[in-house]
């Protein structure tokens, strides 16, 4: 076939699905209406109980649900066969561990920690520092907070084609094989074929999303300082890298962690890029992309349960800090 | 601070040229060049892309996007292909998955907000024992990974849940019969959007709560004392006080919730089952970016209309999106 559908065809499949957007909207506030009519009756003793029940109920049994049953039944899972039945101790922990490609993986998810948070970050306040010294910053902003609404998928599209790959002989229609060619290169590698660069090349997308972010929020927090500071330290001779240093970067640095750390968590559950890019082939998996093409590829639930509690583990001194920072907050309040 | 006053007073002994205008026009001149460089390289990728979508199949096989101006050959079709579907390349329509997304993040933005305003109400303005402990511990539940609660809830949408021989909480396959008549129709939660709506509302309370949280604890307490002055019970006062007030707070967090679930795919890919009536649009695209290799006009099309609604949201309600991301990471 190569001619596309009628509008009408098309349009007349979406209609349903219009309605039941619509029906399923309508019937959540029916019911809570509903709920909250019936419930405003209780008066007395039995008001502040039944007040406390429906409005904080629905979202305790939803997160009991969703979040602390299913996390519970995969530590559970984690410690049986691929088949979530018979108890195997820590051999799924152990070959986590010491296999190979795990080996790789696991390689892998730690340089994304270590490298993607802090250039992301470290070049995100670069740009909060530049932009509050130009005027208009609000289309540069714009521009560079864009990758952001995006989606990783989008992002990893956008930078497919950049990475392009064509064979010697044929038209060279990737950006960097094009750059590089100009530089003097003869043959250009094919990119994501090319370890561990492949690993490297995932990652500048991963920046170029995450930087936009990490400017806005540091930029906002640069803003905070109070001029009158800033005032008296260039008063006193402080200017450029001196001022930054001095008055700048003690203030905003715990913006700093909390902009770094939140970056650090989200690389760790890393899986767009990679699933897009290069499905983890190619010694570029990390530990989500491999948590899920053992669950849903490979169909081995012990070894995907397992996986999902190390990124528990991972994900948690990182969240106890802000929660910590958070709580010291409260109390100075 | 007496950190500040340490470093004020040990600069006082390295005075420079401080108040010298041309110095001040230089480093502005200089930052302004820096940032547009960078923003300049930051939009490349995506301006080629969109180049691309509006070349020719043989204009963008044989030359590099940059020469889209001496080599012209543009074209609409690409996109008519994608959004219209029935070619061999595209068989389902792309305006398919634009719906499903839709009918997957409206629901998705509105039902966790909600819950979570109440919740954030009780917690705030409704005095009952635990209250602080409760909300440490939602807020805590934050680092349960996703990944953790894969398998556990697709098992619950098409089993239902049970210890031993209990039924804990069963599925709607049949409906629910209480007594002897029938409450709830027959409803199949695998394959249906709501397999889609409830993991994300389960995943987005935590973080809703906490931030919403923070902006309904901080409304006047007088405010609430009025109310109730005037006869209203906690429900009136929620929503005829509470909710017109936090519509500001409710506004940027639910930008930031429909830019999350719209741009998500691993909740999408593992709920969704394949299914081509509710997979969403990322998805979508992540699967012809494998089957599409050699048709990159098409795919750069998909790509663009893929990004269209979340870059519109982004672009009009830009202001809300900054102040929903500052409300969870920076103090006030």
């Amino acid at each position: 076939m190569t001619t596309t559908n009628a509008w009408s065809d098309v349009w007349s499949q979406l209609v349903p699905k219009f309605g039941q957007i619509l029906f399923s909207i309508a019937l959540f506030a029916a019911v809570l209406v509903i709920a909250f009519w019936l419930a405003s009756r209780a008066r007395g003793k039995a008001e502040r109980p039944v007040v406390v029940t429906l409005m904080l109920g629905p979202a305790i049994v939803l997160v009991a649900i969703g979040l602390v049953v299913p996390g519970l039944q995969t530590i559970l899972f984690s410690v049986r066969d691929p088949y979530g039945q018979g108890f195997v101790g820590l051999q799924n922990f152990g070959w986590a561990f010491t296999d190979p490609g795990m080996r790789q993986t696991l390689t892998n998810t730690v340089l994304w920690i270590v490298l993607a948070p802090i250039l992301s970050t470290g070049i995100g306040l670069l740009l909060a520092v530049l932009v509050d010294r130009i005027k208009r910053e609000a289309l540069a902003k714009a521009l560079i907070f864009m990758p952001m609404a995006i989606s990783f998928v989008g992002a990893s599209v956008v930078w497919k084609f950049v990475y392009q790959y064509a064979g010697p002989g044929n038209p060279q229609i990737g950006l960097l094989s094009s750059i590089v060619m100009a530089f003097g290169v003869k043959n250009p590698p094919n990119w994501m074929l090319t370890q561990p660069l492949n690993t490297f090349l995932l990652m500048v997308i991963y920046i170029w999303v995450q930087t936009g972010f990490a400017m806005v929020v540091l930029s906002a927090a640069i803003k905070a300082v109070p001029m009158d500071i800033n005032e008296a330290a260039s008063l006193d001779g402080a200017t450029g890298f001196r001022l930054f240093r001095t008055i700048t970067m003690p203030m905003v640095r715990g913006t700093f962690v909390v902009v770094l750390t939140t970056a650090m968590v989200a690389t760790l559950k890393l899986f767009d890029i990679v699933r897009t890019m290069t499905g983890g082939n190619f010694g570029t998996s990390v530990l989500a992309n491999e948590m899920y093409s053992q669950t849903f590829v490979q169909f081995n639930s012990g070894h995907g349960a397992a996986l999902a509690v190390i990124l528990f583990i991972g994900v948690t001194p990182m969240i106890w800090y802000n929660v910590r920072s958070l709580r010291k907050e409260r109390t100075i309040r | 601070m007496s950190t500040h006053a340490d470093t004020t007073t040990t600069m006082h002994s390295v005075r420079t040229r401080h108040d010298n205008p041309v110095r001040d026009f230089l480093s502005s001149k200089a930052a302004s060049i820096a940032v547009f460089i960078i923003a300049t390289l930051w939009t490349i990728p995506t301006f080629g892309l969109f180049v691309s979508s509006f070349r020719t199949k043989d204009a963008v096989t044989s030359t590099g996007w940059w020469t889209a101006l001496s080599n012209p050959a543009w074209t609409f079709d690409n996109y008519k292909q994608v959004i219209l579907g029935g070619t061999d390349n595209l068989q389902v329509p792309l305006v398919n998955y634009v719906v499903n997304s839709l009918a997957i993040t409206v629901p998705a933005t509105i039902i966790p907000i909600t819950l979570a305003a109440m919740a954030a109400y009780a917690i705030a303005w409704v005095p009952f024992r635990g209250s602080d402990a409760v909300f440490f511990t939602i807020f805590g539940l934050q680092v349960v990974p996703l990944q953790m609660s894969l398998i556990p809830l697709l098992s619950l949408f098409s089993q239902g849940w049970s210890i031993g021989k209990v039924t804990i909480i069963p599925t709607f396959d049949n409906g629910l019969t209480l007594f002897g008549h029938q409450v709830l129709p027959a409803f199949k939660i695998a394959g249906n959007y709501a397999a889609i709506w409830l993991p994300h509302t389960m995943f987005a309370l935590p973080l809703a709560i906490f931030l919403i949280h923070n902006f309904i604890a901080a409304l006047p307490r007088e405010l609430m004392e009025a109310s109730k002055v005037d006869g209203a019970n906690h429900f009136l006062t929620f929503t005829r006080v509470v909710l017109p007030l936090s519509v500001p707070a409710l506004a940027s967090f639910a930008i930031f919730q429909f830019l999350w679930v719209w741009n998500d795919l691993l909740v999408g890919m593992t709920f969704a089952g394949g299914s081509d009536a509710i997979m969403p649009l990322t998805y979508r695209l992540a699967q012809l970016s494998g089957s599409l290799g050699s048709h990159w006009e098409l795919l750069t099309a998909s790509a663009f209309v893929a990004m269209l609604i979340p870059l519109i949201v982004f672009f009009s309600l830009q202001r809300f999106f900054v102040r929903g991301l500052l409300a969870g990471s920076v103090k006030s």
